[in-house]
């Protein structure tokens, strides 16, 4: 395109040649210029855009209801709790020493993010829901059932009483990352009832005798 | 046999194709960038392996690794002039149509409703400098008002979207428009600090909260 050559100087008998060398344009500062732009659009833009991950809180009771934290019973549940970097747990329902019912006292057990940790514990508790995953994932690629029947499928796993359900608690020293780690491996896992709940002043008790 | 000749010219190289790439490259950028929206504080946000796209319509409240509040929303400027109508009528703060003007191009704001105007007075440099937060105590909760007036603001603004798709588009549902409440934290912020935002949402019955986090990068677990 730039390159005009002088096809157009033969013509007049090859007297006028006063040019000899071609008459290309010189493109370097063009090439400055575009490569110039190329960075600064390639540094200043924003590729991962940012994500959202939904929870959903449990609503708070109304004032006029009363609460009855014995009617609502879980029945396959653990209870994560959060301080600084650390992660405790407990499965089941909290027993504090020396209850009626005459249970042994709930003991805080330790864990942490790696993979022999949370992820192999959810692992092991969710395993109803992770396999009845696989299962319906597969009659799904075979054709079997539609996308729907497998989303409602799904949502019917997560919500059955042999599906784990979680309870997490923070004290003070908590940190969102942890948090929102926690939550994401939930997620991993297939978890369908994530509760944030409040934290027991006993439970605090029991935190603050592991931390020290 | 005819000697072979070297081209006579100088040595130059055709940079055409060259030219033609970088503008081809240059011009995709353009395209596909968007440009990092300008925010009151940098928030390292935690990753996760969420893959939803953040919605048009939200209430964006933002925390910092030392717990300040800052609210956003981006309804559209209309409905930002509306908020900030209603919230000055609620706690009796005089605002010109300059300060509106001004509010209705912010994007996240982290001050008092009362040293709203003067905050909006400052150039946007000097607004990073400030240190103020939203007041979230209960004595004092400012951010309840902003995200009640946020979500009727937004509700209405979302209903004119919806109508006008739904004219396109009869399947379409309320649902998509209705504004969506995004919290983003940083990951160092406490927990308790969080809490507090949350706990004002849950007062407000608003239940269904939405984390901003970045895309897990592969392999990085």
């Amino acid at each position: 395109m730039a390159d005009m050559g002088d096809s157009g100087g033969g013509q007049s008998g090859g007297k006028k040649r006063a040019k000899k060398g071609s008459t290309r344009v010189d493109m370097t500062p063009l090439v400055d210029l575009a490569f110039l732009l190329l960075t600064f659009f390639v540094l200043t833009s924003t590729f991962s855009k940012p994500k959202v991950m939904s929870l959903v809180y449990p609503a708070k009771p109304k004032p006029d209801q009363v609460v009855d934290a014995q009617a609502q019973k879980i029945n396959n549940a653990i209870t994560f709790l959060l301080s600084e970097n650390k992660i405790f747990y407990y499965e089941g329902e909290y027993y504090s020493a020396g209850n009626p019912k005459g249970k042994p006292a709930t003991q805080l057990k330790e864990t942490d993010f790696g993979p022999s940790g949370v992820r192999k514990l959810l692992a092991d508790k969710n395993k109803s829901v992770i396999i009845g995953k696989a299962k319906l994932k597969a009659e799904l690629d075979s054709k079997k059932i539609q996308e729907h029947e497998y989303l409602d499928g799904l949502k019917e796993l997560k919500k059955a009483d042999e599906a784990l359900k979680v309870l997490i608690k923070t004290d003070d020293k908590a940190i969102c990352k942890n948090f929102i780690d926690l939550v994401d491996e939930l997620r991993i896992h297939e978890i369908g009832v994530i509760a944030p709940v409040d934290l027991l002043a006993s439970e605090y008790e029991l935190i603050k005798a592991k931390t020290k | 046999m005819a000697e072979v000749k070297g081209p006579k010219g100088s040595p130059t190289i055709d940079m055409t194709p060259m030219v033609d790439l970088a503008f081809l490259l240059v011009t995709f950028f353009m395209l596909s960038a968007n440009f990092r929206s300008d925010e009151p504080v940098v928030v390292d946000t935690p990753s996760s392996i969420a893959a939803e796209e953040i919605p048009k319509n939200i209430v964006l409240i933002t925390i910092d690794k030392g717990g300040r509040v800052f609210y956003g929303f981006t309804a559209g400027e209309e409905a930002r002039k509306n908020l900030l109508i209603k919230m000055a009528a609620k706690y009796k703060v005089k605002l010109s149509q300059d300060h509106l003007k001004k509010f209705s191009l912010l994007t996240s704001f982290g001050c008092d409703v009362h040293q709203l105007p003067q905050y909006l007075d400052l150039d946007p440099e000097a607004r990073k400098k400030t240190t103020g937060s939203i007041p979230t105590d209960s004595t004092n909760n400012q951010l309840k008002d902003w995200i009640n007036f946020g979500n009727i603001e937004g509700l209405a603004a979302g209903k004119i979207k919806f109508e006008e798709a739904a004219d396109k588009d009869p399947e379409v549902e309320m649902n998509e428009f209705k504004p969506k409440f995004i919290l983003k934290v940083d990951g160092k912020a406490l927990y308790s600090h969080a809490k507090n935002v949350i706990e004002t949402f849950r007062d407000l019955d608003l239940n269904n909260l939405n984390f901003v986090t970045s895309l897990e990068a592969n392999g990085e677990k």
